[in-house]
């Protein structure tokens, strides 16, 4: 019964779209007040719908209601509770439902908190928002269903994938698609200001907000993904440049360079088209992720097959907005008047690089994710592109623009002077000096570029520090002058403070983990010992545990360095209830200096166990990087002046009651 | 700066970046990227030794020989065609006999197949979707569990 519910509430929640796109369009094109006043209501009882629908598919989840075909597909009854909750977007339907959850919870809070927008600009917003959801919901209810009943009710389910049963996991899609589907409010503005065929920085100042929310969530719901992949999959990368992980990839670099682009925007009224570009661009490349994982296309083109209406729903989905977006923006963009003019060399003359290098990066992203797909899909052959493949065209392209990320915030708006942001740079000269030697004096045999990115990263790091040193005249005014001056800097400039130094300790993290990664993989018997990087690591014993839902070989190891124990780690191997699928457990020391990670693998016929034994150096950088990326969006999403649904001085458009 | 020589600059930064991630892209393609065969590929058209390729396939029962330390080998067949596989560490947990397979490496002159990864994809198939694609192209006739959707409990 609450499943019913629950689909009629999606079902009324597709209505509710509908009305949502045509009147308030309507309303903002014939300046009726009271029409373009529905986006709101519309809006919000749009998510209560969608919410409704949700809480009943979850409340099958939690209850075990077989008689639903997706909750018996993907569930299980021993399944413990938190996963009984994250099975609930674990699979493809459930996942989509979340998607237009999200879509709407950002519609609503575009009404809720959007009270200081033109009446007729958030009347568009919102009717676009609305156009998205209305294919999703389409999507949802037409091609996959979570709501379909299944008779006769299995005695229990098949349960889920057991390496998706990890807490990391289970909360990286909400995190995921907070970001990818939060790029659409910048796309709904978008199409909203082409609509109108107006332009100006106090539409940045509304974007802007929206765009550091949706970029925060995506960045750490990266990260989450990429920390998961290291400890779960027993491998010890954290990256494998996989098409899913391009998937999200992408719509972050876009979203990167919209963040700085709107920045431009919003003070200097420059790069207005190049925004409004760039921000269909992002939410294009949210949907090709989304069309990417969800269609099947994945690893065959052919597979494609297996489910034709959804992959080709997705398709259209994804040409119609595109595709229109593009076409609005080519018929609109040229009444939009030019902006601001500035030297190359200045704040936005950075910026520009910046724009340029990351959407550059993007492309080359694209390109290597479709690539294999449009070669097996003209000539059958069949290729992959892997991780060397980025390492040539995306590394390369991700030098300059780290190396002019200091210089940036240096350089005054509109003309810059690069030889005294230069001078205010030596510090951060000398910071990667002094990594660059030290590096190259500890760890002599290495690759010899390896010394030089560390040094890059800190370079990065020190740039930030000295950014907002100057700004607090740390080192020539008093101290008290210092303390008042970094009390009254805006929130907004720690924000970026933190942005930068996490992307620095992000650089340092990979260079250092990919360059000196130790490896050992032995057959060991219990007793034996292998030296890793400064442990000393014992095999002591294997020992047989029972989980909720499977069974468990817990291999135990000693620890050792400089003679004492240091730690026990006990990796392992499950075997699944259901379904019967064994996973490998990690064993992980984490140290600031890098990670012991102990993987257990096949028995030997002489009673011994092959292991696999790494050293990753700094590895845990790259996911602190990403965390301190995210508090930084935070503190900048706090600013006052940046507060969602509170930008300052919108010039108040002309509303004209029509009575 | 006029505004025309502004202008200039841009787009010629522009163009020059976008001409630089062309040459790169392009020169990655030539070198980097790996082409994916099954055994009767590889018999067909001849691959040559030191090439590095994909192989799929399903791994031939009772193959499987385990114990030269962390050494392994066994055959990856097509059921047309088999090649023997030798790989030095630790396989993925989706590894089985009977089951699909994608090893990457390379040949060496006496037609064994040296892997330096075995891979296993992290998604709910048992077997890679490019292996199965490419075996029922060959004919051979796929059990459940070959495609998503498909997967029935109880598997072993």
């Amino acid at each position: 019964m609450i499943v019913e519910f629950g689909h009629f509430a999606l079902i009324l929640a597709l209505l509710v779209a509908v009305a949502q796109v045509v009147v308030p369009a309507i309303g903002a094109h014939l300046k009726d007040e009271r029409m373009m006043r529905v986006a709101d209501p519309a809006a919000v009882s749009q998510l209560f719908l969608i919410a409704i629908a949700f809480c009943a598919l979850t409340h099958a989840y939690v209850t075990s209601d077989f008689s639903v075909l997706n909750v018996a597909e993907n569930s299980h009854s021993t399944k413990p509770l938190i996963y009984k909750l994250a099975g609930v977007w674990g699979n493809h339907e459930g996942s989509m439902l979340l998607w237009v959850l999200i879509l709407a919870l950002f519609g609503a809070a575009v009404a809720l908190f959007g009270n200081n927008l033109p009446l007729t600009l958030k009347a568009r917003v919102l009717s676009v928002q609305a156009s998205i959801a209305v294919a999703f919901l389409l999507f949802s209810l037409l091609t996959s269903n979570p709501f379909t009943r299944l008779d006769p009710a299995p005695p229990d389910g098949r349960g889920l994938n057991p390496i998706l049963q990890d807490p990391a996991l289970a909360f990286h899609p909400p995190f995921l698609y907070m970001g990818y589907v939060g790029f659409s409010i910048a796309f709904s503005f978008a199409i909203a200001a082409l609509i109108e065929g107006r332009i100006d920085a106090a539409w940045a100042r509304w974007v802007r907000p929206w765009t550091l929310a949706a970029w925060m969530f995506l960045t750490i719901g990266i990260a989450m993904g990429s920390w998961w992949a290291y400890y779960e999959l027993g491998w010890g990368g954290w990256w494998f440049w996989d098409p899913v992980e391009n998937a999200s990839f992408m719509p972050w670099l876009a979203g990167t360079a919209l963040l700085h682009s709107a920045l431009v925007m919003e003070k200097r009224e420059a790069l207005k088209i190049w925004t409004v570009l760039l921000a269909i661009l992002t939410f294009s490349l949210s949907l090709m992720g989304t069309f990417i994982v969800r269609s099947g296309v994945l690893t065959s083109v052919h597979s494609f097959a297996v489910d034709p209406a959804r992959g080709v729903f997705i398709l259209a989905i994804l040409i119609l907005f595109t595709g229109g977006g593009l076409a609005l923006f080519a018929l609109r963009s040229k009444d939009m008047q030019a902006g601001g003019l500035f030297q190359p060399i200045s704040r936005e003359g950075s910026l520009v690089l910046n724009n340029l290098l990351l959407v550059t990066g993007a492309a080359t992203v694209l390109v290597g994710t479709l690539y294999p797909m449009a070669l097996e899909g003209l000539t059958g052959e069949k290729i992959s592109v892997g991780p060397p493949f980025f390492n040539m065209t995306f590394g390369p392209l991700m030098i300059p623009l780290l190396v002019a990320l200091p210089i940036g915030p240096m350089l005054a708006w509109k003309r810059g002077d690069f030889a005294g942001a230069m001078q205010r740079l030596a510090f951060a000269f000398g910071a990667a000096l002094v990594a660059l030697v030290a590096v190259f004096a500890a760890e002599y045999r290495g690759p010899w570029l390896a010394p030089f990115g560390v040094a890059l990263g800190v370079y990065v790091m020190a740039g930030a520090v000295v950014e907002w040193a100057n700004r607090v005249k740390f080192g020539s005014a008093k101290s008290d002058e210092i303390i008042r001056r970094a009390r009254n800097l805006p929130r907004s400039a720690y924000g970026t403070f933190f942005a930068h130094f996490g992307i620095g300790m992000l650089v340092v993290g990979i260079v250092a983990t990919s360059a000196y990664r130790e490896e050992h993989i032995q057959a060991m018997k219990p007793g034996d010992q292998i030296t890793v990087n400064g442990y000393n690591v014992t095999f002591v014993g294997l020992e047989q545990a029972r989980g909720p839902n499977y069974v468990e070989d817990i291999a135990d190891f000693n620890v050792k360095r400089g003679g004492e124990t240091v730690a026990r780690l006990t990796p392992s191997k499950r075997l699944y209830d259901a379904p019967p699928q064994t996973t490998t457990e990690s064993g992980i020391l984490a140290a600031w200096r890098g990670d012991l990670y102990l993987v257990i693998g096949d028995a030997q016929p002489n009673g011994g166990y092959a292991v696999r034994a790494y050293f990753n150096p700094l590895v845990r950088f790259i996911w602190l990087g990403a965390l301190i990326m995210f508090i930084g969006g935070g503190i900048s999403l706090s600013d006052r002046r940046l507060r969602v649904g509170a930008p300052s001085r919108s010039r108040q458009p002309v509303a004209v009651p029509a009575e | 700066m006029t505004r025309k020589q502004k202008r200039g600059v841009l787009i010629g930064g522009g163009v020059a970046t976008l001409c630089v991630a062309l040459l790169l892209v392009l020169f990655a393609l030539k070198d980097s990227i790996v082409f994916f065969h099954t055994p009767s590929d590889i018999v067909e058209k001849g691959v040559p030794p030191g090439q590095r390729i994909r192989l799929g396939g399903l791994v031939e029962h009772g193959s499987v020989v385990r114990g030269q330390g962390t050494t392994i080998t066994f055959k990856v067949t097509d059921t047309l065609r088999d090649i023997p596989v030798t790989f030095t560490g630790v396989l993925p947990d989706l590894f089985k006999e009977g089951q699909g397979v994608v090893a990457e490496g390379m040949l060496d002159g006496e037609g064994r197949f040296k892997a330096d990864s075995v891979l296993a994809k992290h998604d709910e198939n048992y077997m890679p979707r490019e292996v199965a694609n490419a075996l029922e192209a060959k004919g051979v006739k796929l059990g459940a569990g070959a495609h998503p959707g498909q997967v029935k409990a109880g598997m072993p």
